[in-house]
């Protein structure tokens, strides 16, 4: 997977997000711009809204007030337009047990755009699954479902890479995988956004940081 | 995203759907069981004089089938919620709108032609006449697509919910009133020998309805759920 993206003018800009819960306001006036190869790295407390936040940039969430805009394009009026542009690793892997991890990985490659250089195997090797392509996910353990879940950002070709705790239950090598993946990603001009508990072993120059509990 | 692709991932969820069904094909036996089941205790109920089971057989086969697809209807999104996959068909770079179809056909095609199947030999037990098992069958392969349609907006909308169930049924079995009215007639009609045409594209008129229009409804339904 070398590819560079073509298109290094994709923007996604946030203004005035603001999110509510069970009438508790979780953030508000949040302003951001993310472009190519950048991380937006979310950071707080539990429940002060990094998942929400995730899910109102995935446009499965709406926000209470503000716009998010992608090259200055409302995403809910883009719609798949959008979503051909991201991939996202939420809370749940988002994988069928009783499907083996090729299987699974062929599903989520035509959901999305192909990526033409990187077929499900390719992807399985790359994060140290190969040689599990037909065993059903449902007898891996945790941490290689978490990793083929990671598996499932290769195979499409998507620019905005929006991951929700992706290090749950991996281990340290996992961990490692994982952090070389979103580097590569970044360095070809693909974005970022995550929420993580670990220190993130990133290039600092190029990560937004925000603080939801400030 | 053009339509080529759109159509290859509309054939890959169904196959994937069948591939699924398939390996739990267990749970796929309840529905087809209930069918059978109630349809067999009706004459143990109500007596087994024939000229009874002729006068109620098919109007007992459609509701057995009625209630049967209600009872399987959990099941288009329940699995697929909880293991966070649904989110990922939200995002797709195509119309959820032909996910939901893809969705919706496969769960017909593994819990509906079951019933299609079994429902000539029900007949065949409550002793009923060639011709009303005909027109019976008829009715159920206009119906049952409906009711799997219609099905599908109340599921989408009540995936959610942590006991959905009850709604579920409040919400959708309403709905399914027009089908039955419109098949048990047909039936009744056929066999005081007048013409049926009028009932046949009334149903088929609501599957054309459901079929264009439920999808789209889903769809919209599921957004709200998941967000």
């Amino acid at each position: 997977m070398d590819t560079q993206f073509t298109d290094n003018s994709m923007l996604l800009e946030g203004a005035g997000l603001e999110c509510i819960r069970d009438d508790r306001v979780l953030f508000s006036g949040l302003d951001f711009t993310l472009g190519s190869g950048q991380t937006l790295l979310l950071e707080g407390r539990n429940g002060s809204g990094k998942t929400s936040l995730l899910r109102i940039l995935c446009g499965i969430r709406l926000p209470e007030t503000g716009a998010l805009t992608w090259c200055g394009k409302d995403i809910t009026s883009l719609g798949p337009l959008y979503h051909e542009h991201i991939a996202y690793v939420g809370h749940r892997d988002g994988l069928k047990l009783d499907l083996s991890p090729v299987e699974n990985l062929v599903m989520a490659r035509g959901l999305g755009r192909p990526n033409p250089d990187t077929r499900p195997e390719d992807a399985l090797r790359r994060v140290d699954l190969y040689g599990f392509e037909d065993i059903p996910v449902r007898n891996l353990s945790a941490g290689q479902q978490r990793r083929l879940a990671l598996a499932r950002l290769l195979v499409t070709r998507s620019q905005l890479w929006i991951l929700d705790e992706p290090f749950t239950s991996l281990d340290v090598h996992g961990i490692e995988l994982a952090e070389e993946l979103f580097l590569e990603h970044v360095s070809m001009g693909g974005m970022l956004a995550m929420t993580s508990h670990h220190a993130v072993n990133l290039d600092s120059a190029h990560i937004h940081r925000i603080n939801l509990s400030a | 995203m053009n339509g080529e692709s759109t159509g290859s991932a509309f054939v890959l969820l169904l196959r994937r759907d069948l591939i699924l069904a398939f390996r739990r094909r267990a749970e796929l036996m309840n529905p087809l069981l209930f069918f059978v089941l109630v349809t067999a205790l009706f004459p143990l109920g109500i007596g087994a004089d024939p000229e009874l089971l002729k006068a109620v057989g098919t109007g007992i086969i459609w509701v057995a089938a009625l209630l049967a697809s209600l009872l399987s209807l959990e099941s288009v999104f329940r699995s697929d919620f909880e293991d966070g996959t649904l989110e990922q068909f939200l995002l797709c770079a195509h119309p959820v709108s032909i996910l939901v179809l893809a969705k919706v056909l496969a769960h017909w095609l593994v819990t509906g032609l079951p019933l299609l199947i079994v429902a000539p030999l029900l007949g065949v037990l409550l002793d009923l006449p060639g011709d009303s098992i005909k027109v019976l069958m008829l009715t159920l392969v206009l119906g049952t697509p409906v009711l799997s349609l219609i099905g599908s907006i109340g599921v989408a909308l009540t995936v959610g919910l942590r006991r959905g169930g009850m709604i579920l049924s409040l919400l959708v079995l309403p709905l399914y009133v027009p089908v039955l009215i419109f098949a048990a007639n047909a039936v009744e009609t056929a066999a005081a020998g007048l013409p049926i045409t009028a009932h046949l594209s009334m149903l088929g008129g609501l599957l054309v309805l459901a079929l264009s229009l439920s999808p789209l409804a889903t769809a919209a339904a599921l957004r709200v759920s998941l967000s």
